[in-house]
């Protein structure tokens, strides 16, 4: 428990660019914590300042999942590093049918890192974790010189409890379960992307970054139906969908036409080159449902979830493991795995 | 106009039509016909439409020497490889020839060996970034077709005006009209008709492909990319085999001229000449390619650069080669997804996002079938 230090004994301004000091467990990383950490995160099971944080556990099923967060850049239109590692963590363990409840996160920072930056994404994530009603109760800062870390990285481990009943599993996938998604595809990447290379494209498409634990406990509550739950992250719905296929034997039947994608991220993946559907989301869940319940579900996400653009998009069916696409025109296609990020085309 | 062009039920009706006028072809031909779509971008996009299986049986696809990547020269490769190596030199490229494996590495796996590759989407930026380090020595890779060469001699002008001496070209732009000279005078050919490619016809104009039909006699038509637009394609071909005469559609009205873009033209003239070249399964193209132009010799990497590497065979097994040419279709080839993968490619075709081998590997395959 790395938030430890020394009790405030200095009045020295403020520091503006952060120094290997800031991680050598002395004044400074002690300033740090009390000045930014603590002030953000402000809760009692991180404020007792131990070496461990020790919390009451309740009867049943625990989860835990980890990430480690790397994005460039750390400020993107719709988020920031801070959000997607509170959001990142907390959604796979919503996925997987918990209710996050504690978060940890481990920073690695790079020499001269502006403290602003710092303190924004601190408070980024503090805002983050209060809308999603998880606290971050444990932490730790490492400081690395200058060129051996880009800014900064934030690793977050998040643990929760399942959801009672809750009973997720790809081996309940059925021939005729229906496949939903919970809104458009692709912005995520595509807003990075556009971040990243000076393409000169004047566009609006924001990361759909957003914790996904409160309309996810919400439809598993009522939604028994519910039989499996995937977040959309790397590699998008592809890559997901042919994993789960994979790993149930079943094959994947989408709907090129039902697919929720926005007019302008359609036409800037078109002008680059890239798919859409091979693009990384951070607000997004697959979710395979009883067919009897499909329609029910969609209603509820549209109506009570503020989901409008929550989609069937197709049907699981008996097979081997592959996923179609049934094209607009009639064809079909298979989708496979991601292999090498989307390259953009050259004539 | 764009919507209608993607209009699934416009599609699906034209295509009704086309059945019927691919049976008739078929018995005519004894076979069923052969299309080449010469354009990787065409090739793409009748893969993710899932044409190709809406006309299996009754037609088949095969793709051509449309793909920039796929048709550069093993040795070109090497030679782009080893510049990456030169002392202070950053290769500035777009993105598609990271992982184009040359004869011992490629571009992405010298980068993690420390040398700087750099991606652009525009050569434009890549001379901005230039300007931003005087001292680095930045080389943009001139790999691409007539669409591509105007844009980069522009990147040239925009060096010289701001008086850059650390900007250079390497340049291994291919020209479309000669390598179909050389792929329709193999007599080995089996092609009915040729979807031409719409970008480049743009730049060279619809008549400077008239030789295809007043030289070897064969349909053809100027194509647009979106799904009706190919579908049109392949129905006005459909006609031209049944009832002839053959003869130089087009079908991209809206943006192709029948001789081209003459500004474009002109700007490629001054930066360039025309100058032998090598193709990977073609080998050497008389005046296929585009070297620059003496007076601009300054800006030649090949100049500044003059680095020899040895010819290598090709890959053991790579059969590349006959996929540019049509005479296979990917999944033919033997090392089609299990040695060749878009991750760990042995031809360019597979890692292109253009290459057929992709567009094959991406959307008409399936891992568990394997």
């Amino acid at each position: 428990m790395l938030f430890k230090g020394s009790e405030k004994m200095f009045n020295q301004k403020k520091d503006d660019l952060i120094l290997l000091a800031h991680g050598d467990g002395g004044l400074l990383t002690s300033r740090l914590i009390q000045e930014y950490f603590l002030r953000h995160f402000n809760n009692d099971l991180l404020g007792t300042l131990t070496d461990a944080s020790v919390f009451q556990s309740e009867k049943g099923k625990m989860a835990i999942s980890t990430d480690a967060f790397v994005v460039d850049p750390i400020f993107f239109p719709g988020g920031d590093i801070g959000k997607l590692a509170v959001c990142g963590t907390i959604n796979d363990l919503a996925v997987s049918g918990a209710r996050p409840l504690y978060l940890t996160a481990s920073f690695i920072i790079e020499e001269g890192f502006p403290v602003a930056d710092l303190e924004k994404i601190i408070v980024s994530m503090s805002q983050t974790c209060r809308g999603a009603g998880v606290q971050i109760i444990a932490g730790d800062t490492k400081v690395v010189g200058r060129g051996q870390a880009d800014k900064v990285y934030i690793t977050t481990t998040g643990v929760g409890y399942l959801l009672p009943g809750a009973n997720l599993g790809y081996q309940r996938l059925e021939a005729g379960d229906r496949v939903l998604v919970n809104g458009c595809l692709g912005n995520h990447g595509l807003a990075i992307l556009l971040q990243r290379e000076t393409l000169g494209i004047q566009s609006r498409i924001t990361s759909d970054c957003a914790p996904l634990n409160g309309i996810i406990e919400e439809i598993l509550k009522r939604f028994k139906g519910i039989k499996f739950m995937r977040d959309l992250t790397r590699g998008g719905l592809a890559t997901n969908a042919k994993e789960i296929a994979l790993a149930s034997g079943m094959d994947f039947w989408l709907d090129e036409e039902a697919l929720p994608v926005e007019e302008n991220v359609k036409g800037v993946t078109e002008l680059l080159g890239l798919d859409p559907l091979y693009l990384a989301n951070e607000g997004k869940f697959l979710a395979v449902v009883a067919a009897g319940e499909a329609d029910e579900l969609l209603k509820f996400l549209k109506e009570e979830m503020s989901s409008g653009e929550a989609c069937l998009i197709g049907e699981i069916q008996a097979g081997g493991g592959n996923v179609y696409l049934r094209t607009a025109l009639g064809g079909t296609r298979k989708l496979n795995m991601m292999a090498g990020a989307p390259l953009p085309r050259i004539c | 106009m764009q919507n209608e062009l993607r209009d699934p039920a416009l599609g699906r009706q034209i295509l009704s039509k086309i059945t019927p006028l691919a049976q008739k072809a078929a018995r005519r031909l004894g076979r069923p016909a052969i299309l080449m779509e010469v354009c990787g971008t065409h090739t793409m996009a009748i893969a993710k439409s899932g044409l190709r299986n809406l006309m299996n049986g009754c037609l088949e696809m095969r793709s051509g020497p449309g793909c920039p990547v796929c048709v550069t020269d093993q040795r070109d490769i090497d030679k782009i490889i080893a510049l990456a190596g030169q002392h202070n030199v950053v290769v500035a490229t777009f993105g598609d020839m990271l992982r184009v494996p040359g004869t011992n590495s490629s571009l992405e796996q010298e980068r993690a060996r420390g040398s700087l590759v750099e991606i652009f989407y525009s050569p434009l930026e890549a001379v901005e970034y230039a300007a931003g380090r005087p001292q680095k020595e930045v080389v943009f890779l001139g790999v691409g077709f007539e669409t591509t060469a105007p844009a980069i001699a522009l990147s040239i002008a925009a060096a010289k005006s701001r008086g850059l001496t650390n900007f250079s070209v390497f340049s291994v732009h291919k020209l479309v009209p000669p390598v179909m000279e050389a792929l329709l005078s193999d007599p080995e050919l089996k092609i009915d008709g040729l979807i031409l490619p719409g970008h480049v016809c743009t730049i060279t104009g619809r008549s400077a492909f008239d030789f295809v039909t007043s030289k070897y006699g064969m349909p053809a038509v100027v194509a647009g990319f979106e799904p009706v637009d190919i579908i049109q394609a392949v129905y006005l071909l459909l006609k031209q085999i049944i009832d002839g005469p053959a003869r130089v559609v087009n079908g991209y009205t809206r943006l192709v001229r029948e001789e081209g873009n003459r500004k474009a033209q002109e700007i490629m003239q001054e930066y360039f000449e025309p100058a032998d070249a090598c193709w990977r399964g073609f080998g050497l193209v008389p005046q296929s390619g585009l070297a620059l132009q003496e007076k601009y010799s300054f800006f030649d990497a090949a100049a500044r650069y003059p680095l020899e590497v040895p010819e290598m065979p090709p890959a053991g097994g790579c059969a590349c080669g006959d996929v540019l040419k049509g005479k296979i279709i990917s999944p033919e080839c033997p090392l089609f997804a299990g040695a060749c993968t878009p991750l760990r490619p042995v031809g360019p075709c597979m890692v292109s996002s253009e290459g057929a081998c992709a567009a094959y590997y991406h959307y008409e395959w399936a891992q568990a079938d394997a």
